[in-house]
């Protein structure tokens, strides 16, 4: 599964995208969060704020608690900032 | 007609206002149209727009044909401009055709307050040699979410 990261979790994660493989016990967005969060300290920094991250699957943005459900890409992202 | 354009190229208003008043043939009686600006706010200098390339113009043109649905529309444009950018300079432009200047106005509104809230964009402004990220606004979901319901 392709993993993205835009803006200041791209910074802090410290890479733009990544292919990870989490185990079956992951099931939702938050769980891959937490999991996503133990890979080193750069993870856990930029995901220690869960109320600051926002989430899409296969490119449609969806609330944390979203199953993965056999997504291929899931970004993760801080609330949008256009206009 | 639906326009949808993301891109690091400045905003042609004078192109762009050309295709918008002919996308109604000639049953457009009415554009309506929002241009926004890059402020220099607290001395920003400079700046930069990320965004989530193909997811982002899957939620424009979402929010283009969801605009469609609500009004009676000739024609919607959408124009984005990402990377970096000056005080200013044109970061986005809206434009809604129709006969009457109701629905023209109306989907106008309807689609920046949307667009704030529903694109994945995201902000950097650059202040001499600091940069910081642009926290969201509780005051743009807020304007978002009139249109909800």
């Amino acid at each position: 599964m392709r993993m993205v990261y835009f803006a200041w979790v791209r910074e802090q994660v410290g890479v733009p995208e990544e292919d990870v493989a989490p185990p079956a016990t992951v099931v939702t967005i938050a769980d891959l969060v937490d999991w996503l969060a133990g890979r080193s300290e750069a993870h856990a920094t930029a995901f220690a704020r869960r109320d600051r991250l926002r989430a899409a699957r296969d490119q449609n943005f969806v609330p944390l608690d979203t199953p993965i459900d056999g997504a291929a890409e899931i970004a993760i992202f801080p609330p949008v900032t256009g206009g | 007609m639906i326009r949808v354009v993301v891109s690091d190229a400045p905003i042609d208003i004078a192109a762009e206002m050309t295709l918008a008043e002919g996308a109604g043939d000639t049953q457009g009686g009415a554009v309506a149209t929002f241009t926004g600006l890059v402020r220099g706010d607290d001395g920003v200098t400079e700046l930069t727009l990320e965004h989530y390339p193909g997811a982002t113009e899957r939620a424009l043109e979402a929010l283009a044909a969801e605009a469609s649905a609500r009004w009676p529309l000739a024609g919607v444009t959408i124009v984005h401009r990402v990377g970096p950018m000056h005080p200013g300079d044109r970061i986005v432009f809206v434009a809604a055709c129709s006969a009457h200047r109701a629905a023209a106005l109306d989907a106008c509104a309807f689609l920046i307050d949307r667009l704030k809230t529903d694109a994945p964009f995201w902000k950097r402004e650059r202040l001499g040699a600091e940069t910081r990220w642009v926290d969201a606004r509780s005051t743009d979901d807020a304007a978002a979410a009139r249109w909800r319901g």
